[in-house]
């Protein structure tokens, strides 16, 4: 079988050349939100085709996971999706401890200190998200609000796992550790901080006319074509259908709280262009807190710290689940993550691995999306998907 | 619809010999598909208004092993309408030759998310995918030699004249 694939494309790009303006947006470029070029056809100012390239940031991360125990292959999930670390293991782990038959074992403790981390890191995510989507469409001071804010967060990821941004905190059978003493207070205390804090950048950002301008009616994704492209998460949402994995699967500890799915609803233009998905991130924010309120709660009082609770308790000498094949999903801050095993019953290693990013998904829209419009506007269409390059390149 | 159903579903439209075998009795049983009928079974499942699968949550490229000689495509399917799940496999035998790829028919036209998940499959276990629009290499670079997921590859020594360590 003789693939004609390449030639074909580069000859599209030379007879474009000679009519139009073949432009490379990226690698380097700060809009792209990390290393994707975008190769641009243009009349004008108009972009006929937008094909991006990826791979700049390919770590292996299959091929290093064929090679790793389950265990091990944790911090390689993290690096994934770096902005949302927490989500990343969490998915990962839920699914070897299905694997395993174990997962109606986890103590409600972990599952409510999981949820509780991978909601404050889907706060960090989704401000950086909200801050330099406000880069991109040209207002600087968000960012550097939603930068200060993230910061309290940070700090007590750092203070629960050790580390800033790839934690490895959450393990199979359990957690690295419990949470240090005062963590709960420390929780409620950035809750009461932060929801002034979100309604000033609402006032800022969000209902600021210049951004409506912006993103308004620029961009519309309709609900049919997210679907056939795989879109999930914010990007879906922004469309106009409430599918969000926390609701569907039911998983960890979410179906005892209690939080709104957030959906695109066209207040300031159609349904599904940019402000919408833009809005969907900032409404979770709201959303995540709630569940945040409810985890320290019930943390607090009868999931209270004991003194012989022991978070490794129920973590597995050996992990080596049955023969089979195993798809998990959950909801990343970014859509639906997944991992697929195959695992061959015999060794503590994965046969084969596939992790299902999100982003990479998101960004496969871009093209379909970008046909005809405005260099200017592909700026905001990018930054509304919201894209990790870590999670797209794997 | 269940597992069984959907089985029958596919009997009844397409014949007996459109199911392969199947996977029961795990935690996620799948049925495994002819390789000439997956197109027409996904857009069957898709526009079913019995099953509605609309959504492709993943598709992944596996090669089964120098031993057992075999390369297959896993799709997971899901319905947003009817929130139910469903995974599908094709399976065929075929050698490990890199100039001699397994060709496994494009989905594209149902799903336009297994375009880069095909690329992607492509890219990395080296399997051909029949009527893809523009199936190039999406991860590595377009010059990379060889199908890095494959049981048997070997890691070159040099790439562009830099000796890999």
């Amino acid at each position: 079988m003789i693939n004609t694939a390449f030639d074909t494309y580069q000859k599209k790009i030379a007879t474009a050349a000679t009519q139009d303006m073949v432009l490379n947006m990226g690698p380097q470029h700060p809009s792209t939100h990390g290393v994707l070029r975008l190769e641009l056809i243009t009349d004008g100012e108009i972009v006929k085709e937008a094909i991006p390239h990826l791979g700049y940031l390919h770590r292996c991360f299959e091929k290093h996971a064929e090679a790793l125990t389950y265990q091990q292959t944790i911090p390689f999930t993290d690096r994934m999706d770096y902005l949302a670390s927490m989500n990343n293991s969490h998915a990962w782990v839920m699914g070897v401890e299905r694997m395993l038959g174990i997962d109606k074992d986890i103590p409600k403790r972990v599952e409510y200190i999981r949820v509780l981390v991978c909601e404050l890191n889907r706060i960090a995510s989704h401000l950086i998200a909200i801050g330099t989507y406000g880069i991109d469409i040209g207002a600087f001071t968000p960012f550097l609000w939603c930068f200060r804010d993230r910061e309290h967060i940070m700090g007590m990821l750092e203070w629960a796992s050790g580390s800033r941004l790839l934690y490895n905190y959450i393990w199979i059978g359990g957690l690295f550790y419990d949470l240090p003493v005062g963590f709960e207070e420390r929780c409620a205390e950035f809750v009461t901080y932060f929801k002034p804090k979100l309604k000033e950048l609402n006032e800022l950002l969000t209902d600021n006319q210049i951004f409506i301008k912006r993103t308004a009616n620029v961009g519309v994704l309709p609900l049919d074509v997210a679907i056939n492209y795989g879109c999930s998460g914010p990007v879906l949402r922004g469309s106009g259908v409430k599918w969000d994995l926390r609701r569907i699967d039911n998983y960890s500890a979410y179906p005892e709280l209690d939080f709104d799915i957030p959906v695109g609803k066209g207040e300031m233009g159609t349904v599904g262009d940019c402000w919408d998905r833009y809005k969907v991130r900032v409404d979770e924010v709201t959303e995540s807190l709630k569940i945040i309120e409810q985890c320290v709660e019930r943390l607090q009082k009868d999931l209270k710290r004991t003194s012989d609770f022991d978070p490794r308790a129920k973590m597995p000498r050996k992990i080596t689940p049955k023969a089979q094949d195993y798809y998990i999903r959950a909801e990343g801050a970014r859509g639906e993550l997944g991992f697929y095993f195959i695992a061959d019953g015999r060794t503590e290693i994965p046969f084969r691995v596939k992790a299902r990013g999100p982003s990479f998904n998101n960004l496969s829209v871009i093209s379909e999306m970008s046909k005809g419009v405005m260099i200017a506007d592909l700026i905001a269409i990018l930054g509304s998907i919201d894209i990790v390059l870590g999670e797209v390149d794997r | 619809m269940t597992f069984e159903e959907i089985k029958n579903l596919l009997i009844e439209k397409f014949g007996a010999e459109v199911i392969a075998g199947e996977e029961a009795g795990v935690l996620q049983p799948a049925l495994l598909i002819a390789p000439a009928y997956i197109v027409g079974v996904c857009r069957e499942l898709r526009d079913n208004a019995g099953t509605y699968f609309d959504f492709l949550s993943c598709l992944t490229g596996v090669d089964y092993g120098v031993e057992a000689g075999k390369f297959g495509v896993v799709y997971n399917l899901s319905s947003i309408p009817y929130q139910t799940q469903l995974t599908l496999k094709v399976i065929k035998e075929h050698g490990r030759d890199v100039n001699d790829l397994p060709v496994f028919p494009s989905l594209v036209e149902v799903y336009r998310t297994a375009d880069w998940h095909e690329r992607e499959a492509y890219d990395l276990v080296g399997i051909f995918f029949e009527n893809h629009p523009d199936l190039r290499r999406i991860l590595l670079p377009d010059d990379w030699e060889g199908f890095p997921m494959r049981k048997d590859y070997q890691a070159a020594e040099y790439y562009k004249g830099i000796k890999i360590d």
